[in-house]
C-alpha cells in the first residue's frame, strides 16, 4: 500500500512492437513494457496493468484511472482490417475518394501504384441531392430513394455506413436525414456522417476521413468494450480515457463514435511528453525529436503547445511520399515523419551517392551487427563502428553486438564501390542519414515560417540521443537536452494530457463583409460543442478555451493559423482580424501584401481542462566535474577525425555533475553523444542539458 | 569523386542539401502565390545554379514543363544582361516564351547570389500568372502580341531597388493587378530563401562558393546517366502519332536515335505551325520529350545540367514544336503533353517491358469566365464576375505489368482543385465530377478510365469558356494486341457539340459535359486475368457487353 488513499494513474501505449506502461502514484512513478498482442490488443494492456501494480506494491481497486492510446486505429487502415463499409454520398461524385487529387506523387517512375480507395467504387452509393456553396438546398433529398438505398445496404450485409455529401460541412440536413432513415430501417448499423466528423472544406479529405471513420468504428469499439470488460472483470472499475491525435484525452463513448480522432495518438504522446519538458524548463520553442527504428518523427512546441493542423496524412504506401496516403482532416498535433531509424538501411544509388531508408531492417533480421542474420547495413551499424554503442551493454546488454558484422556489411554494400573503409561507410551513411532529418526538420520550420536555429531540441526514442548533438550541429541548434525515461516517453505524455477537444469548421467569411453577429455565432458554436466533449470528461467546471481562425488573402489557397484571442466581437473590430492576420503572415513570409481582401476560411475552437501547474526548474550549471568510467574512440562527424570520449553510465550521473565533450553516456537503451562542441550538465529533473561551448 | 572518402561524404550532404535548398524555395512559392495553377496545381518550378549559368539542382514540382526550359534560361539572362552589369541586390525578370518556358502566362524570375561580395551562382524561379493581359489563357490568338504583355529579359530591381515603371506598367497590363503583382514579389522571395539556405550551407562547411561541389555534382550526375544509355541497345526508332489540333489534325514524327553516349530525338517530319495558339516553343518541346526519356531512362537521376546534356532534342524550323515568334503560342501545352507519348512510342521499339501505352495526356484545362445574366437579380454581394481555371485528367496507358490510371494526370503532374473550393470562387455548380465507366482501352492490362464533369453556371449567371481540349478524333492507341481508349467529347447537355478549342459559350440554365479520354490497352484483352475482369465489372469499370466483346468473358 502507497500513499495514503491516492489512486494510481496508468498510461498505457499499444506500439507495434511493445506496449509501454507507465503508472503514477502519489509522487511515485512506475514503467514497464511487455510485448504487444496483436491478436487480442487488450491482452498486452491487462499483462502490464498486471506487472506494473506488482511493481508498485498496489491492488487493481487503486487504479484512478487508465489513459490509453492506441495504433489499432491506424493498423486497421493500413492493414485494411476495418468493417465492411458502404459510402453514401452526392450523385455524380461516386468516385471521388479515388480519383484523389488526380496527380502523382511520384514525377518519375512509370510503374507507379495509387493507394486503392479504402471503399471500394462496388461499395458506393449515390443519392440525388444536392446543397449549394453557401449550405442553400439546391435539389431536395427524396426519401423514397433512401429509403430504396436501405434495401442495398441491408441486402449487402455492410455492417457500417459513411454519408459524405458535396457541401456537407455548410449544411448537414441532407446527411443527417439519411442516416435517420437509415438507423430506423436497420437500428444496427454503425453510421458516420461527415458534417459531424469533419466539417471542413474540401470533398476528397472530408470524404475520406468519414470513410475511415467508419471502417475502423465497428473494429474499435468492440476492442474498447472487451477492454473495459476485461479490467472491471480483474478488477479495475475506474474510468478508462483515450488519447486523440491532438494530444487531448476524451471519453471512451466519445472515442468509440469518433475513432479516427485516435489516429496517430501514440506519436501525440510524445509531443507532449516533451511539451511538459519545456515548460519544466521554461523552453518557449522546442523541436521534440523522436527516432526510433524505422522513422524518426519531429514535432514544434511553442510556448509548451505542440504545433497543430486541420489534416494529415495516414498509412503512406511509398518511401513515406507526401501524397502516397490518405488525408484525413481532423485536428491533428503535426509532425513530420521520415523513413530515418536505427534499423534504416543503407544502399548505394546510380550516382554512387550513399542513401539511407526509408527501407528498414526492423527488429528481424535487424541491423547486421544484432547477428540474426542482416547482411545489409542499418544506421545502427554505422553507430557501432563510430564508437557510439557499446557492443557488450545494448539493450541492457541482451542483444550482444557484432563490430565485425557491421564492419562486413558496411564494406560489401557501401565501402567496395565507394574505395571506403568500413568506418569511412559508417561515417558516410551516419552523415547522410543525420543531413535526411536536419532537411526534414529545417523544411518543416520553413513550412511554419520559422527559424529552426532558436529552438531546443527535446531528443526521445531509441535511437535519437545517438544522432541530436550532430542534428542540431547541423541546424545550427545551440541546445539540447536528453529527458529520462524517453523508451516510454509516449505513456509519460499521456498521463500529462489534459481533457480537450478541437471543433472545427469551414465558414467563409470576408473581412470586407464583415459581420459581429455571425462570427460570435460560430465561435459560440464550436465552443459549445468541443466544451461538451471535455465535460464530459472533467465534469463540471470553467474549460480553457483558444481560438484559431485559419485565413488567407482572397485568391490564395493556402490558409494560415491566426490566434484569435478570446473576444466578443464587436461591429468596428474588423480592423483587429486584418491587424492579427498581417502580423501572422509576416511572420510566415516576410510581409503582408496591400491590396487583396482578407478571408477566414476555417475556424477552430479548443477547449482544455485547465492544465496542471508545472514546477518550473532552475537552469543547473555544472557543480562538479564527472570522472570517465573508462575511454572510448569516438568518430568526430564535425572533424571527421577519431577522437578518445570519456565514457559515463547515466545511473551514476546526480544532478549538477558536468561532463565536458566529447563524451558517450550510456544506458540501458540507448547512448547520449556529446560531441566535441558540446558540454553537458545533469538537471535537477535527470534531464541531460547539452550546450553548444561558447567559442 | 574526390580524392579523400570524408570528402566524398561531404560533397553528397551538399548535393543533398542544394536539393533542399531548392525544395523550400519552391515551397515557399506555393505557400504564397495568388495564380491557381501556381498553388494548387503545382505549376512552377525552383532550381539553383552556378556561377556560369550550368543548373546545380532543380525542384521536383507539377510541372515536367520547367525541366530544361529554366536550365537553359539562366544562360540567356546572362548573356542578355552581360556580367559587367550583374550586382547584389539584382533581381531579373522576363516571361518571353522563347527564352522562358515557352508561354507569357509563366514569369522566371533570376537572382544573381553573392557571398562576401562575389558573385557565386543564381537563383531562378517559374511561376504561372493568373493573367498577362491580351486574350486571356486562351489558344485563339493569331499572334503573341495578341496574347499579352511581354516583357523581355530585364531587371525587376537592381542593387535592391524595385523598378517602379516595369511594375506600373504590369499593373495596368494584366487584368487581375493585386495577385498578378503579389505573383511577381513572391518569385523573387522565393529565390531569396533560396539564397538565405545557401550562405547558411556555406557558413557550416566553411566554404566560399561552390564551385566544387558544383563539380562534383555534374560530373556524378554525367557518369551515371552515361552509364544508363550506354546500358541500352544501340540503334534508330521511328514513331509518329496524330491528335486533335486546333480544326486540323496535327501529326508529330520523331526519329529517336539512340548513340553511345547521346540521345538525339528529331522532330522532322511534324505538322507546320498552326494559327492558334497551340504552336510550341523549342524550348517547352525540349522539356517534355526529355522528360518522357528520362522516365524511362534515368528517372532516379536528378535534374541538372549534366544529366540533361545527352539528351538532345531537335526539331524543324517552323514546326508546330519549333514555332518561331510571333507565333501564338498560350496553350502550348496541349501539344507539348503529347511528347511523351511519342518519345515513349518510339523507346517502346526498344524497350518493350518498360514504357507505358499512350494516354489521354493533355490536361483538359477548363478556364471559365463567369458573369451574371443581364436580366438576373442578384441577392447583394453577390459577385458580378468571376475568372476560374481548372484541371482534369483522363486515364493514362496502361504499362507492360499494370493497368493504366484513372483520371490521372500524366506527363503533367499538376493537382486537381476540390470542386467545393472551386465553387466557394465563382457561381458554378458541378452536377458530375466522376470516373467514365467503359473508357480505358481494353488490354491484358486495362488503360485508365477518363472521367466525365458536368459544370453549370450557377442561377442567375452564364459563362463562356476556353476549350483546350484534345483526343477527340484521335483516341490514344493501344499497344501489343491492346485497344484504344475511348475519345473524349465535349457538348452541352442539349446535344449542342462543342469544339475542342477556343472560346465558347455556356448559356444560363445548360450544363456543359466534358467526357475525358481513357488510356489505351495493352496487350491480347482476351489474355487479361479473369479475376480482374471479374473486379473490373462488380466496379463498373467495364460493362457486361464490354466484358463479353472486347475480353471474351
Amino acid at each position: 500500500m502507497t500513499s495514503n488513499g491516492a489512486r494510481a494513474r496508468i498510461g498505457a501505449d499499444i506500439g507495434g512492437t511493445f506496449t509501454d506502461l507507465v503508472l503514477e502514484i502519489g509522487e511515485k512513478s512506475f514503467s514497464t513494457k511487455v510485448l504487444t498482442t496483436p491478436g487480442a490488443p487488450e491482452q498486452a494492456i491487462l499483462d502490464g496493468i498486471a506487472k506494473i501494480v506488482a511493481l508498485a506494491g498496489i491492488g487493481m481497486d487503486e487504479i484512478g484511472e487508465v489513459i490509453h492510446g492506441t495504433t489499432l486505429a491506424t493498423n486497421a487502415l493500413i492493414e485494411r482490417r476495418g468493417a465492411k463499409t458502404a459510402f453514401v454520398t452526392t450523385r455524380g461524385f461516386r468516385d471521388v475518394i479515388e480519383m484523389r487529387t488526380e496527380n502523382r506523387f511520384e514525377q518519375y517512375d512509370l510503374n507507379l501504384c495509387l493507394p486503392k480507395p479504402l471503399v471500394p467504387r462496388r461499395d458506393r452509393f449515390v443519392v440525388g441531392e444536392r446543397i449549394a456553396a453557401d449550405g442553400r438546398v439546391l435539389l431536395a433529398l427524396d426519401p423514397v430513394e433512401v429509403d430504396r438505398l436501405a434495401d442495398d445496404i441491408s441486402a449487402g450485409g455492410y455492417e457500417s455506413v459513411a454519408i459524405g455529401l458535396i457541401h456537407g460541412y455548410a449544411n448537414g440536413l441532407h446527411e443527417r436525414m439519411i442516416r435517420d432513415i437509415l438507423l430506423t430501417r436497420l437500428p444496427s448499423l454503425s453510421v458516420s456522417i461527415a458534417s459531424e466528423v469533419s466539417p471542413q472544406i474540401r470533398e476528397f479529405e472530408r470524404f475520406n476521413t468519414v470513410c475511415a471513420n467508419a471502417y475502423v468504428k465497428p473494429v474499435m469499439a468492440s476492442y474498447l468494450n472487451r477492454l473495459v470488460a476485461r479490467l472491471r472483470a480483474a478488477g479495475a472499475e475506474c474510468p478508462v480515457y483515450l488519447i486523440h491525435s491532438g494530444g487531448g484525452i476524451i471519453t471512451l463513448d466519445n472515442a468509440a463514435a469518433f475513432p479516427v480522432r485516435l489516429l496517430e495518438s501514440g506519436p501525440a504522446g510524445g509531443a507532449i511528453f516533451a511539451a511538459e519538458i519545456a515548460a519544466r524548463h521554461g523552453i518557449d520553442k522546442a523541436l521534440s525529436y523522436d527516432m526510433g527504428g524505422t522513422t524518426a518523427k519531429i514535432c514544434l512546441i511553442e510556448n509548451q503547445s505542440p504545433k497543430t493542423a486541420k489534416t494529415f496524412e495516414v498509412a503512406r504506401t511509398y518511401r513515406f511520399k507526401k501524397g502516397s496516403g490518405m488525408p484525413i482532416s481532423i485536428p491533428v498535433i503535426e509532425m513530420v515523419e521520415i523513413g530515418a531509424g536505427g534499423g534504416s538501411i543503407a544502399s548505394i544509388d546510380a550516382m554512387r551517392q550513399i542513401r539511407v531508408g526509408p527501407e528498414s531492417a526492423g527488429s528481424e533480421p535487424g541491423p547486421a551487427c544484432y547477428q540474426r542474420g542482416g547482411e545489409r547495413p542499418a544506421v545502427t551499424d554505422a553507430d557501432l563502428l563510430l564508437g557510439r554503442l557499446d557492443p557488450a551493454t545494448f539493450a541492457g546488454g541482451s542483444i550482444v553486438l557484432s563490430r565485425a558484422n557491421a564492419e562486413r556489411a558496411a564494406i560489401a554494400q557501401v565501402g567496395v564501390s565507394l574505395g571506403m573503409s568500413a568506418e569511412q561507410a559508417a561515417f558516410g551513411i551516419s552523415e547522410v542519414v543525420d543531413e535526411n532529418m536536419a532537411n526534414a526538420a529545417r523544411v518543416h520550420a520553413v513550412e511554419s515560417g520559422k527559424d529552426i536555429s532558436e529552438f531546443t531540441v527535446i531528443a526521445f526514442g531509441g535511437a535519437a540521443p545517438l544522432h541530436a548533438a550532430r542534428l542540431c550541429d547541423k541546424l545550427g541548434i545551440a541546445k539540447l537536452l536528453i529527458p529520462p525515461g524517453a523508451g516510454v516517453g509516449s505513456a509519460i505524455g499521456f498521463l500529462r494530457a489534459p481533457f480537450s477537444f478541437e471543433a472545427l469548421r469551414t465558414a467563409y467569411v470576408r473581412l470586407s463583409g464583415y459581420d459581429a453577429d455571425e462570427i460570435n455565432g460560430i465561435l459560440d458554436d464550436l465552443t459549445e460543442e468541443a466544451s461538451a466533449f471535455v465535460r464530459a470528461g472533467m465534469g463540471e467546471g470553467a474549460c480553457e478555451v483558444q481560438c484559431h481562425a485559419y485565413m488567407r488573402y482572397v485568391g490564395q489557397g493556402w490558409e494560415i493559423p491566426v490566434d484569435v484571442p478570446k473576444h466578443r466581437f464587436g461591429p468596428d473590430d474588423a480592423p483587429l482580424l486584418k491587424g492579427w492576420f498581417e502580423a501572422a503572415y509576416a511572420r510566415n513570409f516576410g510581409r503582408p501584401i496591400e491590396g487583396p481582401d482578407i478571408e477566414i476560411v476555417s475556424w477552430a475552437v479548443k477547449a482544455s481542462s485547465p492544465r496542471r501547474p508545472v514546477a518550473r526548474l532552475g537552469e543547473l550549471a555544472a557543480a562538479a566535474v564527472a570522472k570517465p568510467a573508462g575511454m572510448r574512440r569516438l568518430f568526430d562527424a564535425r572533424r571527421q577525425v577519431y577522437v578518445e570520449a570519456g565514457v559515463y553510465d547515466r545511473a551514476n550521473l546526480a544532478p549538477g555533475t558536468g561532463i565536458s565533450g566529447p563524451a558517450v553516456i550510456l544506458e540501458n537503451d540507448t547512448s547520449t553523444i556529446v560531441t566535441g562542441d558540446y558540454d553537458a550538465v545533469v538537471q535537477a529533473d535527470g534531464c541531460i542539458l547539452i550546450q553548444a561551448r561558447a567559442h | 569523386m574526390t580524392n579523400n572518402p570524408f570528402d566524398d561524404v561531404r560533397m553528397q550532404v551538399m548535393w543533398n542539401r542544394l536539393i533542399s535548398v531548392v525544395e523550400e524555395q519552391a515551397l515557399t512559392l506555393v505557400r504564397t502565390a495568388f495564380s491557381t495553377s501556381t498553388r494548387e496545381a503545382g505549376d512552377l518550378s525552383a532550381g539553383i545554379f552556378d556561377r556560369k549559368g550550368q543548373m546545380l539542382a532543380q525542384a521536383v514540382t507539377g510541372t515536367p514543363g520547367h525541366v530544361n526550359a529554366m536550365g537553359e534560361a539562366v544562360g540567356h539572362f546572362i548573356r542578355e544582361i552581360g556580367p559587367e552589369n550583374i550586382f547584389e541586390g539584382d533581381v531579373y525578370i522576363t516571361n518571353d516564351p522563347w527564352r522562358g518556358t515557352g508561354h507569357l502566362h509563366d514569369i522566371t524570375m533570376v537572382t544573381p547570389s553573392f557571398h562576401k561580395g562575389s558573385l557565386i551562382g543564381y537563383f531562378a524561379s517559374t511561376a504561372h500568372v493568373v493573367d498577362v493581359g491580351g486574350r486571356g489563357f486562351g489558344p485563339d490568338a493569331n499572334e503573341v502580341y495578341e496574347e499579352g504583355l511581354f516583357i523581355p529579359i530585364m531587371k525587376l530591381m537592381e542593387r535592391g531597388k524595385v523598378n517602379r515603371d516595369l511594375v506600373n506598367i504590369v499593373r495596368n497590363n494584366v487584368r487581375e493587378a493585386d495577385q498578378v503583382v503579389g505573383d511577381i514579389f513572391s518569385l523573387a522571395a522565393c529565390n531569396d530563401t533560396g539564397h538565405r539556405r545557401l550562405e547558411d550551407m556555406l557558413r557550416e562547411f566553411d566554404l566560399d562558393d561552390i564551385d566544387h561541389v558544383a563539380e562534383f555534382v555534374l560530373e556524378a550526375s554525367r557518369r551515371a546517366t552515361l552509364e544508363r544509355i550506354a546500358a541500352l541497345p544501340k540503334g534508330r526508332a521511328h514513331y509518329a502519332m496524330t491528335c486533335d489540333g486546333y480544326n486540323e489534325d496535327v501529326t508529330l514524327a520523331l526519329t529517336l536515335d539512340i548513340g553511345k553516349d547521346a540521345i538525339h530525338a528529331d522532330f522532322a517530319g511534324t505538322s507546320p505551325v498552326s494559327k492558334f495558339g497551340i504552336n510550341v516553343p523549342l524550348i517547352y518541346t525540349k522539356a517534355y520529350a526529355c522528360y518522357g526519356l528520362k522516365c524511362a531512362i534515368a528517372p532516379d537521376i536528378p535534374n541538372n545540367a549534366a544529366s540533361l546534356a545527352p539528351f538532345v532534342v531537335t526539331a524543324p524550323k517552323g514546326s508546330i514544336l519549333n514555332a518561331p515568334r510571333p507565333c501564338p503560342v498560350a496553350v502550348r501545352h496541349v501539344i507539348g503533353h503529347f511528347l511523351p507519348d511519342v518519345v515513349l512510342g518510339a523507346l517502346s521499339q526498344v524497350l518493350p517491358e518498360r514504357v507505358p501505352t499512350e494516354g489521354a495526356s493533355a490536361l483538359w484545362n477548363i478556364h471559365m469566365s463567369v458573369r451574371a445574366r443581364t436580366d438576373a437579380i442578384l441577392a447583394e454581394g453577390a459577385k458580378e464576375r468571376a475568372e476560374m481555371l481548372m484541371f482534369n485528367s483522363g486515364g493514362t496507358g496502361a504499362r507492360p505489368a499494370l493497368d493504366g490510371l484513372s483520371a490521372t494526370a500524366f506527363p503533367s503532374g499538376v493537382h486537381t482543385m476540390s470542386i467545393e473550393a472551386t465553387e466557394q470562387i465563382g457561381p458554378v455548380v458541378f452536377w458530375r465530377k466522376e470516373l467514365l465507366p467503359g473508357s480505358g482501352g481494353a488490354g491484358t492490362h486495362r488503360g485508365g478510365l477518363g472521367q466525365v464533369v458536368e459544370v453549370a453556371p450557377a442561377e442567375g449567371y452564364e459563362f463562356h469558356f476556353n476549350a483546350m481540349f484534345d483526343r477527340i478524333a484521335n483516341p490514344a492507341r493501344g499497344r501489343a494486341g491492346g485497344q484504344a481508349g475511348r475519345g473524349g467529347s465535349a457538348r452541352l447537355d442539349d446535344g449542342t457539340i462543342m469544339r475542342t478549342k477556343g472560346r465558347q459559350f455556356v448559356p444560363g440554365g445548360r450544363r456543359l459535359i466534358l467526357e475525358l479520354p481513357g488510356g489505351g490497352g495493352h496487350g491480347d484483352p482476351k489474355s487479361r486475368d479473369r479475376e480482374a475482369v471479374r473486379s473490373d465489372l462488380a466496379d463498373g469499370y467495364v460493362s457486361l457487353k464490354q466484358a463479353v466483346d472486347d475480353y471474351g468473358y
